[in-house]
């Protein structure tokens, strides 16, 4: 705790510009000096009493406190914190290896490939806590998921087999997982931001009274701490936050499929199955489910499956333009896609979307014709290998993520693309990749 | 009839923030507030289900005063009433004591008429983590129904609703009990105002702020005592190195074969 300050000869500056109004430091101001003007915060210096707190609840790094002493006092504070942070973890590490949970979404028999992406990410963060990964399998007849979640380099696999799990409902899901959690203590539990990810997520950690952090692009254990640091886009992909989950358990969060890579699948791989009964009916579940249909999957749109995405923006001007892409599309071996003004405009399907409304992809190749690059349809590609960008303004910011950017014409530079990929590339190639968008 | 109450949240337009390039700090400044606008069809099927079934509709709104500029503007679109739950002891919620302040105010609107239906968006254009609807859900023991694209049908005598759930790929069809809550997609439509009367009456009516108090909450378990989470850190987000912009200068065909020369040279396809 911070010594209080004789008299107030240092009180709280606000940085103005770098305040993000997330209002922390109000909340934690034991005297109320701080309040929120426009959605920023503001100090009244005759309240404050130069306790510093607020510097250090900041994440923006907007507070200083004026006068020398107290500038000092700062720091130290800080260097203090991660040593408080120290006390939970110490404690959590006493007892048998922390482990890891990484939640299997399947439907039909099929596993969602972000299970396995998690997983890799999963064994990452185990041995950087000197423990093990696990999978978390709920279902109806689903052994064969289990020897894939050892492939895939699950220690563990807890699993609950109960015709009840043979569809997904958030009533016996949320039931089976807390049961798990509760009798085996995971350290972190990671799910996939899919609708069933976010569904049954926000369910679990509300019921055990954790910190959930939703759509993070980035995870790793602060080595001091032992904690889960969860970055994420903020503001609409304007800026990242760290965050921590310091006193709750399971340190709870959901990744977006293709964000962490696919690790590597091994046979040979075994481990321990520890099973568990559901403990609940039919009866006991209240929602029925009346109707399931999936799409006929040769209709199935996955664009983040895809190795190249020809996309496209309001720069293409109608749906026309979307013809033009498509027959690039088909010319290149590639799936067409497009930005949130393409799907409001009603040009493409909003399962074609990239970005943060949309979905997020990591293709080799991302052709983005007439798109601008705001913001929040970067947060959705700008991890592609490389980044082709075709647009009339030179000014576009998309042309500052772009490999290679062309300022023209998308009317005449496609059709030429595609002349050119019908006349240069291996027939199959292009062939069976457009075959393969049925897939 | 039914009481559906709608949540909604005042948020900035995050399509208008962007990052002061000299400074790496947040433009904030004169960004307008807006409703969430995944919380407009939110609005939007509670009206519809209020001229299909009879219903009051209630709104509310967790946040700072000026959040009630939003409660008027969704009053306009024909809801019987509005509040605010705002509070100092609320500042700096995380998703876990948001949804238990909210989940506090359905229970106070529950007291005076019980209610059949929490209807919010999908998620905020702010937060971006879909975890308040299932918080509530769950705190409130009603049946979690998410990624609503259609409400099918209300049964009021034997309290059951059936909705249709837009899955990836798939489309599903589940019959629950009431009470429940839904978070809605965009198919649900966009809220008309209604007639000139309500939207005067929106403007005019003063909307209720109720504290921890009002809603009988612990204040431990909101503001930030009732976060688990909290932001350590803030950054700028990574910047790939700056590639080659190059001008077609009207000569399609080369900058084509050019384009392909590249993507043939990183492997991505084979000439």
């Amino acid at each position: 705790m911070p010594e209080q300050q004789p008299g107030a000869s240092s009180i709280a500056v606000i940085s103005r510009d770098a305040c993000i109004g997330c209002e922390q430091c109000v909340a934690v101001c034991p005297t109320g000096a701080i309040t929120m003007e426009d959605g920023t915060a503001v100090v009244n210096a005759e309240l404050c009493d130069g306790c510093g707190q607020c510097v250090a609840a900041c994440p923006a790094s907007a507070i200083e406190m004026s006068g020398g002493e107290q500038a000092e006092a700062a720091p130290a504070e800080k260097e203090a914190q991660p040593a408080a942070a120290a006390e939970p973890a110490a404690a959590a590490k006493a007892g048998p290896a922390p482990e890891v949970w990484v939640f299997v979404e399947h439907t039909d028999g099929q596993p969602a490939t972000v299970s396995w992406e998690l997983l890799g990410k999963g064994k990452e963060l185990a041995q950087a806590l000197g423990g093990k990964v696990c999978s978390v399998l709920l279902g109806h007849e689903v052994s064969p998921l289990v020897k894939e979640a050892f492939c895939y380099g699950a220690d563990k696999v807890y699993t609950i087999d109960d015709p009840v799990l043979g569809h997904y409902r958030t009533q016996p899901y949320l039931h089976g997982t807390i049961k798990l959690v509760e009798k085996y203590h995971p350290e972190i539990m990671l799910l996939g931001a899919t609708t069933m990810g976010r569904d049954l997520a926000g369910a679990v950690a509300t019921s055990l009274q954790t910190g959930l952090t939703a759509d993070c692009t980035g995870l790793s254990i602060d080595p001091q701490s032992k904690l889960l640091e969860q970055t994420r886009p903020a503001y609409g992909g304007n800026i990242m936050a760290t965050i921590l989950c310091e006193k709750r358990r399971p340190q709870m969060a959901t990744v977006r499929p293709r964000v962490m890579p696919m690790p590597e699948r091994d046979e040979s791989r075994t481990g321990e199955v520890i099973e568990e009964p559901l403990g609940l009916s039919e009866e006991d579940i209240a929602v029925k489910l009346v109707e399931y249909a999936r799409e006929d999957p040769s209709h199935v749109v996955r664009i983040e499956d895809a190795d190249i995405l020809v996309s496209g923006g309001r720069g293409m001007g109608g749906p026309e333009g979307f013809e033009l892409l498509q027959e690039l599309a088909e010319a290149i071996g590639g799936t067409m896609s497009g930005s949130r003004a393409a799907v409001d405009q009603g040009w493409i399907p909003h399962e074609r979307q990239v970005g943060q409304t949309g979905k997020t992809v990591r293709p080799k190749l991302y052709l983005a014709c007439g798109i601008s690059g705001a913001v929040q349809h970067l947060v959705g590609m700008q991890t592609s290998d490389v980044i082709i960008a075709i647009n009339r303004d030179p000014n576009a910011p998309i042309f500052g993520v772009a490999t290679l950017g062309i300022v023209g014409d998308v009317r005449d530079i496609l059709p030429a693309l595609t002349r050119a990929c019908r006349a240069r590339l291996k027939k199959e190639h292009a062939s069976e990749a457009a075959a393969g968008e049925g897939e | 009839m039914l009481h559906i109450v709608v949540c909604i949240k005042q948020v900035p337009d995050t399509t208008q923030v962007r990052i002061d390039p000299e400074t790496n700090t947040l433009v904030r400044e004169g960004i307008p507030a807006i409703i969430n606008p995944f919380d407009m069809p939110a609005i939007e099927a509670a009206m519809q289900l209020k001229e299909r079934y009879g219903a009051m509709v209630s709104l509310l709104c967790m946040g700072p005063p000026q959040a009630s500029e939003a409660l008027q503007k969704a009053l306009s679109y024909g809801a019987d009433r509005a509040v605010l739950l705002s509070d100092r002891a609320l500042i700096g919620s995380d998703t876990l004591a948001t949804s238990k302040a909210l989940s506090c105010g359905v229970e106070a609107l529950g007291r005076e008429q019980p209610v059949d239906l929490v209807i919010c968006g999908k998620q905020t254009i702010d937060g971006d983590t879909a975890q308040v609807g299932p918080g509530i859900a769950t705190r409130l023991g009603y049946a979690q129904l998410t990624y609503v694209g259609k409400i099918e049908e209300v049964d009021l005598e034997k309290r059951r609703i059936r909705v249709r759930r837009v899955l990836e790929g798939a489309e599903e069809v589940l019959d629950a009990p009431l009470p429940a809550l839904l978070t809605v997609l965009k198919e649900l439509g966009e809220p008309k105002y209604a007639s000139l009367p309500a939207v005067i009456k929106g403007l005019r009516t003063s909307i209720p702020v109720w504290g921890a108090k009002e809603i009988a909450v612990n204040t431990d378990e909101v503001g930030l005592a009732g976060s688990p989470t909290q932001v350590r850190r803030i950054f700028a987000p990574p910047q790939r190195e700056p590639g080659e912009v190059i001008s077609a200068d009207g000569e399609a065909d080369k900058i084509a074969n050019m384009i392909l020369d590249r993507i043939i040279e990183a492997g991505i396809v084979e000439g």
